[in-house]
């Protein structure tokens, strides 16, 4: 498979990064021989094989869906660049 | 002082310690005068000297009264990927620069806990992301053994394995995604292992690729690395894929008699082109085995040659859905815009380098829609025939016997590896099979080629079973003899 230059640019929007118009093509030429280079996994045959989606064999555990360390706003709100009566500060989202 | 207090291991300063031949406070200060002396390697990225000799302090009245833990007032360095309360944690990237956690990871803890102190936050790849230490928004690490060209230390736990390598921490803690901890314990000529997924709590860990991250040591010798493993794991409520199973003490296998032993030879990591001395030395190791009376014995991972290409698709894709919390607006590294949109897409543009966007992008790509099953689904279902191959084969052995990277440690800058990221990621293709199958595995260096320079051998073990890794490990050290920088 290989991309073009709007998917690129897409995926950058996806990625919340921006890209420079000039570095779309080399971006897209560096994209596609990585892809060129995981296309070798198509000839693996795959039927009837089930997806590993964890190494661990344990059963993820459940817990009580109650409050184990509370109160801690400070602490939550200590390394935000922007903050103000104990809150985050964004720029304006609504008109 | 009659000897240098850097050059003893652990378990000898351990031992100097309680036999009051010297004070922590004095082998952390020692320890502090080689940071001093090596500050060109560039391994620290933030120093806390202060705090080590307080805890030092705390840890010699310990002794003083026949207390403490296995590591009282030993002096390490942390990978700056674990989050250390009121410490600044950077993941070497311009995103994170000033964030202080207000919490400690469970590894760091535990280390705290067993009497530790730590001399500081050591240097690594963008977000554990590279092979080199070179993506590191603090500059890259220089491999203590260089000789006229400055060369890399291997990555990403660059900062990690340079220090242990020129004494400027007893030991260090590392993380390993797809060869993180063992490739630069091979090109720093030191010993290093990654245990079993889940062995060590990811809590407090910055993620990257969170199916495959594990934490594990890096040290000066086998023994060394048993005991920091041991001080490392264990169950932790707070990380949903730690493992309940019992940690044991790893020291107790150290110079049983392998006998036996079933050591595997897989046929598949006799690449094309492989370093003729490289080989020679993965000879040499199963002879040296051999010699000890394990058996050798051929196993098939026919599935090896896709590895790579499945972490290149599984890693990133877990990345870019890890790192999508880097926001500029909760911690880190904000540049403000217009609208919220805007500030998001500021802040990560400027706050990631260049590897790291690669990721991110080619993550974002393999998970968005129209691609998934192509990419993502199809990697997940290789891997699991990657685990299948290990099943299969440790049916046959005991433990596997591998080389662990391609080459000795290579130049900083070096041009084919700038060219092609391909030509960078092929480094971990002996180290990767192991991280996508959960499995344990050590580094540890047999000998040195032609110039001069370290090369390691990667000993695999079965799942939860590090202790026949270690068994084995502490058998080939003994074997081979290496010397230490």
């Amino acid at each position: 498979m290989s991309i073009d230059a709007n998917t690129v640019k897409k995926i950058a929007f996806l990625s919340h990064l921006k890209i420079e118009d000039d570095k779309v093509a080399a971006t897209q030429e560096e994209f596609n021989k990585i892809l060129q280079w995981v296309d070798q996994l198509k000839e693996v045959d795959t039927d009837n094989v089930e997806p590993l989606v964890s190494v661990n064999n344990e059963h993820l555990r459940l817990r009580q869906d109650e409050v184990t360390e509370g109160n801690q706003a400070e602490a939550v709100l200590a390394n935000a660049p922007v903050k103000e009566y104990g809150y985050f500060v964004v720029p304006k989202v609504v008109e | 002082m009659m000897t240098d207090l850097t050059e003893l291991t652990i378990a000898e300063a351990s031992a100097g310690l309680k036999k009051k031949e010297f004070t922590a406070v004095e082998l952390t200060e020692a320890y502090i005068a080689n940071m001093d002396k090596h500050r060109n390697l560039n391994a620290y990225v933030c120093e806390t000297p202060d705090k080590a000799i307080a805890q030092a302090k705390i840890s010699q009245e310990k002794i003083n009264s026949g207390q403490g833990g296995d590591l009282e007032g030993i002096p390490l360095g942390i990978k700056d990927l674990f989050c250390t309360k009121g410490i600044a944690t950077t993941a070497c990237s311009n995103i994170l620069k000033g964030f202080v956690p207000p919490y400690e990871s469970t590894v760091t803890a535990n280390l705290l806990q067993a009497g530790a102190n730590f001399l500081g936050k050591l240097n690594l790849d963008e977000f554990a992301m590279g092979g080199s230490n070179e993506t590191s928004a603090f500059g890259p690490v220089i491999n203590p053994w260089s000789k006229d060209v400055p060369l890399v230390p291997g990555g990403s736990s660059g900062g990690s394995a340079a220090a242990v390598a020129a004494n400027m921490c007893a030991a260090a803690t590392g993380t390993d995604t797809g060869g993180s901890i063992r490739q630069p314990a091979a090109f720093c000529g030191v010993t290093g292992i990654k245990p079993t997924y889940g062995r060590c709590s990811r809590y407090g860990i910055i993620a990257f690729a969170s199916s495959l991250d594990q934490a594990g040591p890096i040290a000066k010798d086998v023994t060394d690395c048993a005991i920091m493993l041991k001080a490392m794991a264990g169950f932790d409520n707070k990380d949903s894929t730690s493992s309940q199973q019992p940690v044991p003490d790893f020291c107790k296998v150290l110079g049983a008699d392998i006998k036996g032993m079933r050591i595997g030879i897989p046929k598949e990591y006799r690449v094309d082109g492989l370093n003729s001395e490289i080989a020679s030395y993965w000879d040499k190791a199963a002879a040296m085995l051999k010699d000890k009376g394990a058996e050798i014995v051929e196993i098939s991972l026919p599935h090896t040659k896709y590895a790579l290409a499945v972490y290149y698709i599984i890693a990133p894709a877990e990345a870019s859905s890890n790192l999508a919390r880097y926001d500029g607006l909760r911690y880190g590294n904000r540049v403000d815009g217009e609208h919220l949109d805007d500030m998001y897409t500021n802040s990560r543009t400027a706050g990631f380098g260049k590897e790291v966007k690669r990721r991110i992008m080619i993550g974002t790509y393999v998970l968005s829609a129209g691609y998934y099953d192509a990419y993502y689904l199809k990697a997940q279902k290789v891997r699991r025939l990657i685990r299948d191959d290990f099943i299969k084969a440790f049916e046959k052995c005991d433990v596997i016997l591998t080389p662990t990277a391609p080459s000795a440690a290579f130049a900083i800058g070096d041009e084919s590896m700038q060219k092609d990221p391909i030509t960078m990621w092929l480094n971990d293709i002996f180290t990767v099979s192991v991280s996508l199958a959960g499995l344990p595995a050590m580094s540890l260096p047999i000998g040195l080629n032609h110039d001069g320079l370290p090369l390691g051998m990667q000993i695999i073990g079965k799942s939860f079973d590090e202790e026949n890794v270690f068994k084995a490990g502490y058998c080939l050290e003994q074997q081979a003899g290496f010397k230490r920088k």
